[in-house]
């Protein structure tokens, strides 16, 4: 607690931990390469210097508040140095901007803008590093690093996956996988935080957008898309709409005019991972045991529990992730030719994540040595290609998706926040008065912030232990937990992605703290709107049991690791 | 395995039972076996040595009552530009430059008679008069040995020695005599200054580390010493490495610490090979380990080997590196006093400082502030090299003049030329010129003069020394060892290095100098931590002190100290020149053309400065300017 004087403006501050959290505060966007909240302070960039009183310099991420302090932002020499810096930065980095996928979107560019860098006057680098094109996920691109180590950091602390690490010294350092082994070849897990992370070129998304444009414009290729829950809060926002806001029936409409024949809502699968789900969590608890359950959805998850907790991976439910579930089904309902028209079925999901482009290659998620998807476009991707093909989003009116596989029920929407896979599972146990024992299940703790919570469910006269965890680093933590006793739970939730699918690695990145909470509400707020709230009440999907995966939900709903 | 000491009374009886030994063995021959006498052979010597004390007829005419005399590799002593060095005890003589050839005779004449082998003795260069003894000799008669008092007198190998010497003396003093607040409290009057470059109080970091509410304290040592030419902290840990270990106890106690590492360079192996040793013998014998001379207090020692990052040299960047992970500066606070190694209060000191613990707490703090000067306490260690007579290890009181180092106890510049500069400080230092000669050296004087005391490294530069070479020497340094985390350094390092590199190559521009200084107050003002911070000084005080060199390389093309490769001009002397045609036939570019009875005559413009036709031409007629 405390006032200090920032730019001769008193202003107050009370837990922030350090100067720049209150300089912003104030309203002052005092420009930084290498600062994020959540992530360790690492102090690299040098770009948030300030100057205090006695004409002392130092990083204000660095630098704790104190009581009566007097602080500079933007003297002349700090404006010098800053612009020195950037200067700097761009000598040493590929400049090919005018190509460059992250063209507009780069915080280097953006702030060379800002500070008014118009010229470079050391040499240009040559390109020396060839790109990282291993992962389906994302590509790397040594050249356009700047060291900031904002991947490693999110890699190492929030995921705990360590794939990528600084080597070398001086101008040498670079960011790489141990011993340079191409990234697909380490436990990296694709969940993309490194991307989201990357203020330039030198991580983005492995796009598949070109392929998938062809298949749209080829009239023997029958196209359909599934859209994810959390994809719906995070375009809106690029084409000048509200953070947060629902614009689902806008994507469908959007797609539909890309050449999408059938757009279908992935949350239609989401019920069909709940119905599964909780069939089979229903069946191990009375069974009693093994436990915990862990839910299946994040690929990411998946991946990294098999390579770092191998001895938990039959834990992990079998059923189909909702990507999974409504491919599955789609393509026993395109199967018959009255619904395929007799073309080609492409099958396209538009997802918030970069790990479903790996999840999509699985052996064990083939079927008769197919996919059951054949692409997927992150959110990133797909804002692109509106963009590209002139799409005026913000003036083209809504259109619902195409059935039968366009509704899900209010548990399915909630999918994309962090605890709501868990929410939605525990729905179909909800007994008694339908609304006050969902209400009831909302304030058990399944819902709130930070990236662990642990609550108990009341079913049927026993107790659920149950857990939701986001970020990998944290269910690194609760996974060792439970090995050595310490902790026990019934029933697990884990998304690889802090906040869950919201904030997944193909989602826009530069998502401020406003905007992460945006789109939390908006799954929420849209949850609220529906009608139907529990995954065994979405009539269509109750309906397939009786026909399309009559006796075969075991072939055609679960994963067979 | 030696008996282990359990309390103060058999540390003592001990001692006296050593002492007396090392009084038996009246004869000593200690053969110098620091790194620098070991390059010059020194270990064939103490190998020729022993074998001939190996004779069991020899007998000691001058001293009757010895059985025999006995041979000891010593630490440092210190005068490495005339090793390999032999002192023998009690006669107290020094030899130089002492070969294999030379033991026998040294045995017949000065062990077995006790008279002096006159031609083996330091000779004075000014007056030409021999030295008989260390003490009169002019290298050592300018110093005061506190930190050095007896690395070189006894075998640092050998524990007991080490205690004979009194080493452990003050250790149990504090654990038996001083609470750990009384250690912390003399430390601090003492006003003992960290010798790692800093210059911060070391009292002030205990008392910090002590007052800490974590109980899991660390002590750590740093031993990685990478400035070019400097080994200071190498010869101790070398030559004494029970001063260092005992002053890390004490520290220890001090704060409350349970362990502790010590981090050496890898490059160092004599050092890690002797401390590895004096830890286990210091263990062995209960001064390190439980239950320390059975005060109840214990502390474990560790040795961590670096693999040569300069920056390792950085606290944090230390503790990171210890800890296994990459060696690379982090952002403070937390302080390490707070948050250092493995996120516990460390107290982090170089070598030397805790090699000046034990006489503190033996003598007192009024004791150590009556050396030196007021705010800059006691003695300093000094890698004196370069273009100086007498290169080696000095251990000087602050205060000195940088005139008396480099002219009483160096010996003057070597083969009489002109004095250019001192470069102090090493990469993070900067140079002092002529005029500055005079000034006090202290941790605050040469602050005022642009430059830093740093670990200890004395590069004497003659007039033979380009200025600008030397700028772009440290920067190529500075630039290669960055760790590559903070922009400025990284990046501002690296532009430095290439405006250096043009300016003496010949195409420099003068807005070079403005882009020099531009990028140096960026640098100094922005990078992260404090090798960053002072990478340009060496390039600025250069600037500030010898512009004149600068401009003469930029607008003229000229190297005035003719160091510049590529600003040489090599010419043909008409008059010498005899029309042999040897140049023209070793010159690798044929930028030589002549015929016969025609003086040759080169052309500057095909010349890559290579210099081949000097070596070839028999008849010295090339010249190079």
């Amino acid at each position: 607690m405390g006032k200090m004087i920032i730019d001769g403006m008193p202003v107050e501050f009370t837990d922030e931990q350090n100067i720049l959290s209150v300089i912003r505060k104030a309203g002052i966007d005092l420009p930084t390469l290498c600062y994020h909240s959540e992530l360790s302070i690492y102090g690299a960039c040098r770009l948030c210097n300030v100057e205090d009183d006695r004409g002392r310099m130092f990083a204000s991420c660095s630098e704790r508040p104190r009581d009566g302090m007097k602080i500079k932002t933007s003297t002349p020499r700090l404006v010098r140095y800053r612009r020195m810096l950037i200067e700097l930065m761009l000598a040493s980095h590929h400049r090919d901007c005018t190509t460059c996928v992250k063209s507009g979107d780069c915080e280097l560019q953006k702030l060379a803008h800002r500070l008014g860098v118009s010229s470079v006057r050391w040499g240009y680098k040559e390109r020396t590093h060839e790109k990282d094109r291993s992962s389906p996920s994302i590509v790397r691109d040594p050249d356009k690093c700047i060291l900031c180590g904002d991947c490693v950091r999110v890699c190492e602390g929030i995921q705990g996956v360590n794939a990528i690490d600084f080597a070398h010294r001086g101008t040498d350092a670079m960011v790489i996988p141990a011993f340079n082994k191409e990234i697909a070849k380490t436990d990296c897990v694709n969940c993309g935080q490194c991307r989201v992370v990357c203020p330039t070129g030198a991580i983005t998304i492995n796009t598949n957008i070109r392929p998938v444009w062809e298949a749209l414009a080829d009239p023997n290729v029958k196209v359909f898309a599934q859209v994810a829950p959390a994809v719906r809060v995070a375009v809106g926002q690029a084409f000048g709409g509200a953070k947060g806001e629902n614009v689902m029936g806008k994507i469908v409409a959007a797609l539909h005019r890309l050449g999408f024949d059938d757009v279908y809502d992935t949350t239609f699968g989401a019920d069909m991972t709940i119905l599964e789900e909780s069939k089979e969590f229903l069946e191990i608890f009375e069974k009693g045991g093994p436990f915990p359950l862990f839910t299946s959805c994040c690929p990411a998850w998946v991946s990294f529990c098999e390579k770092r907790w191998p001895e938990f991976r039959n834990n992990i439910s079998t059923s189909y992730s909702p990507l999974q579930m409504l491919a599955s089904v789609a393509r026993e309902y395109y199967a018959d030719p009255k619904n395929s028209e007799g073309k080609k079925i492409l099958s396209v999901g538009i997802m918030p994540c970069t790990a479903k482009k790996a999840e999509i290659l699985r052996e064990d998620l083939k079927r008769d040595g197919k996919q059951n998807v054949d692409y997927i476009l992150t959110t990133e991707e797909l804002i692109t290609m509106i963009k590209r093909a002139g799409i005026r989003f913000d003036l083209i009116e809504g259109e619902a998706a195409d059935m039968p596989f366009g509704i899900g029920s209010g548990g399915a929407v909630i999918f994309g926040n962090s605890g709501g896979v868990m929410e939605a599972a525990l729905r179909t146990l909800c007994e008694g008065p339908e609304r006050s024992a969902i209400e009831e299940l909302r304030n058990s703790g399944v819902r709130g912030p930070g990236p662990l919570r642990e609550f108990t469910f009341n079913y049927k006269g026993h107790e659920i232990k149950a857990a939701v965890v986001s970020g990998l680093a944290e269910a690194d933590a609760l996974l060792r937990r439970v090995k050595n006793g310490e902790s026990f739970y019934h029933f697990v939730e884990v998304m690889a992605c802090r906040r869950g699918c919201i904030m997944g690695g193909g989602q826009p990145a530069h998502a401020g703290y406003r905007t992460k909470e945006a789109r939390k509400h908006g799954l929420y707020e849209s949850d609220v709107n529906t009608q139907i709230k529990k995954s065994n009440e979405n009539p269509t999907a109750l309906a397939l049991y009786d026909t399309l995966i009559r006796g075969r939900e075991h072939e055609l709903l679960h994963s067979h690791r | 395995m030696s008996e282990k000491i359990t309390s103060i009374d058999e540390l003592n009886t001990l001692r006296e039972k050593y002492h007396e030994a090392v009084k038996k063995e009246d004869v000593r021959i200690l053969v110098c076996a620091g790194t620098g006498c070991q390059a010059s052979g020194s270990l064939k010597v103490w190998e020729k040595m022993s074998e001939l004390a190996k004779d069991t007829n020899i007998t000691v005419e001058f001293a009757t009552h010895v059985k025999h005399p006995h041979v000891h590799k010593s630490g440092c002593l210190g005068f490495c530009e005339q090793g390999p060095l032999v002192r023998i005890e009690p006669l107290g003589v020094l030899y130089t430059k002492v070969h294999p050839e030379d033991c026998e005779e040294i045995f017949d004449v000065t062990v077995k008679r006790g008279e002096i082998v006159n031609r083996l003795l330091y000779k004075n260069k000014i007056t030409g008069e021999e030295c008989y003894n260390q003490d009169e000799i002019p290298f050592y008669k300018g110093q005061t040995r506190v930190v050095l008092k007896t690395c070189g007198t006894i075998d640092p190998e050998s524990i007991d020695e080490a205690i004979s010497a009194g080493e452990y003396q003050a250790l149990a003093k504090a654990l038996f005599t001083m609470t750990p607040d009384e250690v912390i409290k003399t430390v601090l009057d003492s006003k003992l200054r960290g010798r790692g470059g800093g210059g911060f109080i070391a009292g002030k970091k205990w008392q910090q580390v002590a007052g800490q509410p974590e109980k899991i304290r660390y002590v750590v040592c740093n031993g990685d010493e990478g400035d070019p030419g400097a080994f200071m902290d190498c010869s101790i840990m070398e030559g004494d490495p029970h001063r260092m270990i005992e002053g890390m106890i004490i520290a220890a106690y001090a704060v409350g610490a349970q362990e502790g590492y010590i981090y050496v360079r890898a490059e160092y192996p004599l050092a890690v090979k002797r401390l590895t040793l004096a830890i286990q013998q210091a263990t062995e014998r209960g001064l390190l380990g439980d239950n320390i001379l059975g005060s109840g207090f214990s502390f474990k020692l560790n040795i961590n080997r670096g693999a040569g990052a300069f920056v390792c040299g950085e606290g944090s960047a230390l503790t990171a590196s210890i800890e296994g992970k990459r060696g690379m500066p982090r952002v403070k606070p937390p302080r390490t006093v707070e948050q250092g190694l493995f996120a516990k209060p460390t107290v982090l000191n170089n070598v030397e400082t805790y090699a000046n613990v034990p006489q503190i707490i033996l003598d007192g703090a009024e004791w150590y502030r009556s050396i030196g000067t007021e705010n800059s306490p006691g003695t300093k260690t000094f890698a004196l090299t370069g273009a100086v007579r007498n290169t080696g290890l000095v251990e000087v009181p602050f205060g000195i003049t940088p005139r008396k180092i480099i002219f009483d106890i160096g010996g003057g510049i070597r083969d009489d030329r002109k004095f250019k500069a001192v470069q102090i400080g090493g990469p993070s230092g900067g140079c002092l010129t002529e005029a500055q000669l005079d000034e006090p050296l202290d941790f605050d004087s040469v602050k005022k003069l642009g430059v830093i005391v740093g670990s200890g490294g004395l590069v004497v530069m003659d007039e033979n020394t380009c200025m600008v070479e030397v700028a772009r020497f440290f920067m190529e340094f500075t630039h290669r060892e960055s760790c590559g985390k903070c922009v400025p350094c990284r990046e501002g390092t690296l532009r430095m290095l290439e405006i250096l590199e043009r300016i003496v190559a010949g195409n420099g521009r003068m807005e070079d100098i403005d882009e020099l200084r531009s990028l140096a107050d960026l640098i100094i003002n922005t990078a992260l931590c404090g090798l960053g911070k002072s990478a340009p000084l060496p390039v600025v005080s250069t600037l500030n002190s010898f512009m004149d060199e600068y401009i003469e390389h930029i607008q003229n093309k000229k190297c005035p100290a003719h160091v510049c490769q590529k600003l040489k001009q090599y010419t043909i002397d008409p008059e010498k020149c005899r029309s042999c045609s040897k140049c023209a036939r070793g010159c690798p570019v044929q930028a030589i053309d002549g015929k016969p009875k025609v003086p040759y005559v080169i052309d500057q413009a095909k010349c890559i400065k290579c210099g081949a036709c000097m070596s070839a031409c028999p008849f010295k007629a090339i010249n190079v300017a």
